[in-house]
């Protein structure tokens, strides 16, 4: 199980949390002007990287906020975790 | 369940260099890889064939699954494709001249609601049209068939009915790559184990081989059978696809007398069950909700399993746990493959089968040979390209089907 540091709560188990997927994937400014391919990346294909990944997470039983971390995929080790919004990284 | 293992001769393959140029390679010797390589043989008599392994042959997904074998799938386009899965597993025992212990024991579907019910008997309904074998079996009739499911009625998941596809069931997978491995390479396909692939060597905008760590080998097509690794390979070309590689696990008991003559799933409670012909209990759950190369899920999806599986089958209270595993699941926006052509000239991909692509393992190479031989997809696979994330085609399998592997 992961140890999650949730960066108002510090480190929590891992079924405290809800998975969000890739982080900063903006919706799209103009969907309308999008040409199919362009939306069907932004509806179906995200990164997938074997290495650091960014990604957001939320802290469902606990503070029921939203954060980001930088999680390495090949071993799990997590690298960095943001406040959202933020670039700062955290270390609760 | 009587059945003794069978013996296999010391050596399946030779394990030849790389030679410096092939018409097809094929990346990625797991269940996928061989069956694509075994029918460009026999089905095209293209056999200037490498399949090129990092590791070693079928230690992947194909050594990690949990066999089970089915073609109850709700959509036509699934079905078919299942379908013709299955009818290859029924002739290949005999067609490998080895026996894989393809057992057609049956699997349930069990339904715990109302929803359940409906979407259960829809899906015998859809299959019978379809020309699959599906039957809708009454509480009392689950209990006949498969004696040790909990079929009280104050159960906490209680059995309303269940699907069974009598046709379906396991195989040995070790056995099923091994046995496609030495007909592959008896028609002189090169095996080649420990030789990663890295990049790709390109002319133009075409593929025209590949760099791995054994050299560069120039290739007519390049066939990517890479399972969760398939966006990493894509990547080295520019190619982006829609593809989550997700830890999956399973778990096997101590091996125990024959109590569970069938396959029993439930998606309602999320764990599915056989029974291997050893003895030991074989259990499976679903894919860890991040993204991850470790080949280790967390402990947590093995607890929950745990207790869906004790739930169903109190019976399993006093086994144990003997070891637990993981896997690398490509897992696709609509929990379908896809198996086609891709923008990039002569490089193909064949990935997306995510946490059901064993069943599916003779079809997917009888289908990728076709494509990858004629340059056009075979019918079976059509529905199936990358296409349809851009035409919106999807084949939506997440919600509607007994989808769970
Ligand atoms: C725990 C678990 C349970 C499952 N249960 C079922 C089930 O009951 N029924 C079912 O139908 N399916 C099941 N599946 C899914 C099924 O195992 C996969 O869909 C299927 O095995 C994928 O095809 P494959 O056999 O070719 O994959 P793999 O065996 O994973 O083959 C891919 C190969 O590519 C190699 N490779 C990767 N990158 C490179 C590279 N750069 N160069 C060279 N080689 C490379 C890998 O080493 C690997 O050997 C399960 C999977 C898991 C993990
Ligand atoms: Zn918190």
């Amino acid at each position: 199980m992961l140890l999650i540091p949730c960066p108002w709560c510090g480190d929590r188990d891992e079924t405290e949390f809800g998975y969000g997927g890739q982080a900063h994937v903006p919706y799209p400014e103009a969907p309308e002007t999008l040409t199919d391919a362009e939306w069907a990346e932004y509806l179906f294909v995200r990164d997938n990287p074997e290495g650091p990944f960014t990604e957001q997470w939320v802290h469902t039983a606990g503070c029921r906020r939203w954060f980001t971390l930088v999680r390495d995929t090949t071993c799990n080790d997590i690298l960095a975790v943001h406040r959202t919004g933020t670039t700062n990284p955290v270390h609760p | 369940m009587s059945h003794e293992l069978p013996e296999h001769p010391d050596w399946l393959w030779r394990n030849p260099d790389p030679k410096p140029s092939y018409d097809v390679v094929v990346v990625g010797a797991g269940g996928h890889g061989l069956a694509t390589a075994y029918y460009l043989a026999k089905n095209h008599g293209i056999t200037n064939v490498a399949v090129l392994e990092r590791g070693w042959l079928a230690g992947g997904n194909m050594a990690r699954n949990t066999t089970i074998i089915r073609s109850n799938y709700l959509w036509d386009e699934s079905a078919a494709l299942y379908e013709h899965a299955l009818k290859l597993w029924e002739v290949l025992p005999e067609e490998l001249e080895y026996d894989f212990l393809f057992s057609q024991r049956g699997v349930l579907n069990l339904a715990h609601t109302l929803q359940d019910v409906r979407e259960g008997v829809r899906r015998v309904h859809a299959n019978r049209l379809g020309g699959v074998d599906a039957e809708w079996l009454s509480t009392e009739d689950v209990k006949k068939f498969c004696p040790i499911v909990n079929t009280s009625s104050d159960a906490r998941y209680p059995v309303l009915g269940a699907t069974l596809q009598p046709r379906a069931g396991i195989a040995k997978h070790d056995h099923v790559a091994w046995a496609l491995a030495r007909k592959a390479d008896a028609y002189g396909v090169d095996l080649i184990q420990g030789c990663e692939v890295t990049g790709f060597l390109r002319d133009g905008d075409r593929v025209v081989g590949v760099e791995t760590t054994r050299g560069r080998i120039n290739a007519g097509k390049v066939a990517l059978a890479a399972a969760g690794h398939t966006s990493t390979l894509a990547a080295r070309v520019g190619l982006r696809l829609p593809i989550q590689s997700h830890p999956l696990q399973a778990l096997v008991s101590e091996l125990l007398e024959p109590v569970h003559p069938c396959v029993v799933m439930s998606n309602h409670v999320h764990v599915y069950v056989s029974q291997a012909h050893k003895g030991e209990l074989v259990m499976g759950a679903g894919i860890d909700a991040y993204p991850s190369y470790t080949r280790r899920g967390s402990v947590q999806i093995i607890e929950a399993q745990m207790a869906a599986a004790l739930e169903l089958f109190p019976l399993f209270g006093r086994a144990h746990v003997i070891r637990t595993w993981g896997g690398v699941v490509d897992v696709s926006p609509d929990a379908s493959p896809v198996v086609g052509l891709t923008p990039v000239e002569n490089l193909l991909v064949n990935c997306g089968w995510g946490t059901g692509g064993f069943k599916a393992t003779p079809a997917a190479g009888w289908v990728y040979a076709h494509t990858i031989a004629t340059g056009q997809p075979h019918p079976l696979n059509a529905p199936f390209g990358l296409e349809r994330f851009t035409t919106g085609a999807l084949i939506d399998e997440h919600g509607a089907a007994a989808v769970a592997h």
